[in-house]
């Protein structure tokens, strides 16, 4: 497996370490919230182990991914706070 | 289907102990976790770099153990009698089994204070497994905080990956935590861990007492206000890690029929292990640590494949180790402070976002679902019950299948508990 990959998050190109999830690339890029709360608040990971659900974010067109649980993978698509 | 003669829920210490023992008699053996590899919460990505001689130990024995490996399945509920319903991706998984062991771990219990929504507030063990995943954490100032022995262990992780821990914040006030210190050095293991993490957290500043009140911040947190309950003062800091102790995995269990244990635990000093074709064992039948953790896995593990002899040498140190959870739930009781925290405008259920103004006048957890939304999200009340238990003392907090939300596909293989007779 290569040492590091390239994934998008909300159209941006980031280079991470292989074994990196997710929620981790996205709050390494200084962005720190995942989702918007169903009242508008922004809100980031908790748990951080798939509990809380706040960590949920689109991933390859797929919502409601937990973004703790999922690790990057080349190409991959990520779309945090409802972005379109 | 894939059948398993021993099928193990959680690859944490507990269900990789079992795995170990139980392989050793050569019957087949899955072990499935919703992560993406072993080591539960403890051992996280520990598998190729090994922190303590415990896991280096247990990462060595369980590489030359022979099972099947479900990773990145989460199971959510039965689909037979015989048989445990998982999801990966969104695609159904069911696993059969003759012998089933629940080794599902424990969570953080969060507590709900004014601006504990804020992104950057994060659980202790949290912040830690994201960090552990590759959050980089050099030059992050960090306020550790909430209760418990798993707080110095996260300090010390995150001093060891370059943060500056400003101070730890236990609630417990010193006086307490007497009997802990004293069991933990009349144990050898457990002396040698605390001494190591003494020397590892040497220049953070441990204060008992101390809780956190307000977490501040517009967009994300920004600062944080503590309290000894004398004075209060505030704390400028990256991120928040805080959590209040740890609430055992038990859905799964309470789904399949209560009363599974190892050991039959209505006996003081129990000499006879319990035969059951299902079992819990570790956090998630109560909070004992990692010792007791191994023990019940292999304890377990030994059982399910027929080696009760084994099984039955190991239930002395059993015992001594579960006594461990006694004396943590006794030194690192939550004080009554904690529960005036929040503001009738403080957010309790984090998924429905419903104020604590909203759920105060109920008197149980049943009827506040049904009038507010409270404990209707997607984490299914993991976060509010166990804190709406503690603010009201609401004790029917209690689950249906499936275990989390999943996709038609799955849902359409739950099969429901029977209705309990009597
Ligand atoms: C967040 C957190 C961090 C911790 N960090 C430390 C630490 O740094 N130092 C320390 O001494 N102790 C720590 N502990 C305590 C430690 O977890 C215990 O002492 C002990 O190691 C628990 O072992 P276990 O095997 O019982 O559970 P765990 O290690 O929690 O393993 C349980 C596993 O089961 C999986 N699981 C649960 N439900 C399902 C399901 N439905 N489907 C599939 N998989 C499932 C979980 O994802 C997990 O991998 C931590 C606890 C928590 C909750
Ligand atoms: S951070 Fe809680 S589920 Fe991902």
């Amino acid at each position: 497996m290569a040492d590091r990959l390239v994934i998008r998050i909300d159209n941006q190109r980031v280079e991470v370490a292989a074994g990196t999830s997710v929620a981790a690339a996205i709050l390494a890029l200084g962005q720190r919230s995942t989702r918007r709360s169903v009242s508008g608040q922004p809100r980031g990971p908790l748990c951080g182990m798939g509990i809380c659900y706040e960590c949920r974010v689109t991933i390859d067109g797929l919502p409601h991914r937990l973004a703790c649980q999922a690790l990057s993978r080349e190409g991959m698509e990520i779309i945090t706070n409802g972005n379109v | 289907m894939e059948m398993y003669d021993v099928l193990i829920v959680g690859a944490g210490p507990a269900g990789m102990a079992a795995a170990v023992r139980a392989s050793q008699s050569g019957v087949r053996v899955g072990v499935v976790d919703d992560n993406p590899d072993l080591g539960g919460q403890i051992w996280r990505n520990e598998k190729l770099k090994p922190k303590s001689d415990e896991s280096k130990i247990w990462f060595e024995r369980i590489r030359s153990a022979e099972f099947d490996f479900i990773a990145g399945t989460r199971i959510v509920g039965q689909a037979s009698e015989n048989s445990l319903l998982g999801e990966r991706d969104g695609e159904p998984i069911e696993l059969g089994y003759h012998h089933l062991i629940l080794a599902t771990g424990a969570r953080e219990l969060f507590l709900p204070f004014p601006g504990w929504t804020l992104p950057n507030v994060m659980g202790a063990g949290g912040l830690q497994a994201l960090v552990k995943s590759g959050l980089p954490i050099e030059g992050k100032t960090v306020v550790v905080a909430g209760s418990g022995p798993l707080l110095v262990a996260v300090a010390a992780f995150l001093k060891s990956r370059g943060a500056h821990v400003a101070l730890i914040a236990e609630q417990a006030p010193l006086w307490r935590l007497g009997s802990f210190g004293l069991a933990v050095a009349r144990d050898a293991v457990k002396r040698r861990q605390a001494l190591a993490l003494r020397a590892e957290t040497k220049g953070i500043p441990y204060r008992t007492g101390t809780w956190p009140v307000e977490a501040l911040g517009h967009e994300h947190l920004e600062s944080i206000r503590l309290t000894n309950g004398r004075s209060t003062w505030q704390v400028v800091c990256d991120y928040l890690a805080c959590g209040f102790g740890l609430v055992p995995n038990s859905e799964l269990a309470g789904f399949l029929g209560s009363g599974i244990q190892t050991c039959d635990d209505s006996d003081p000093h129990p000499t006879k292990p319990v035969q059951a074709r299902v079992v819990s064992v570790g956090e998630s039948i109560g909070i004992g640590g990692l010792a007791c953790a191994l023990v019940e896995g292999e304890i377990a593990g030994l059982l399910a494949s027929g080696q009760v002899d084994k099984a039955r040498e190991l239930i002395p140190k059993r015992t001594k180790d579960r006594e461990f959870a006694t004396v943590l739930a006794h030194s690192f009781a939550l004080r009554d402070e904690l529960k005036k925290l929040a503001t009738p405008d403080t957010i309790v259920c984090r998924c429905e976002d419903v104020k604590y103004s909203a759920l105060v006048n109920y008197s149980n957890f049943t009827s506040a679902k049904l009038q507010t939304r409270c404990g209707m999200g997607p984490c299914q009340a993991k976060v509010c019950g166990a804190a709406t238990t503690f603010l009201f003392g609401w004790t029917d907090v209690s689950l249906r299948p499936p275990l989390g939300p999943v996709s038609l596909a799955t849902l359409a293989k739950v099969q429901q508990p029977h209705p309990k007779v009597g």
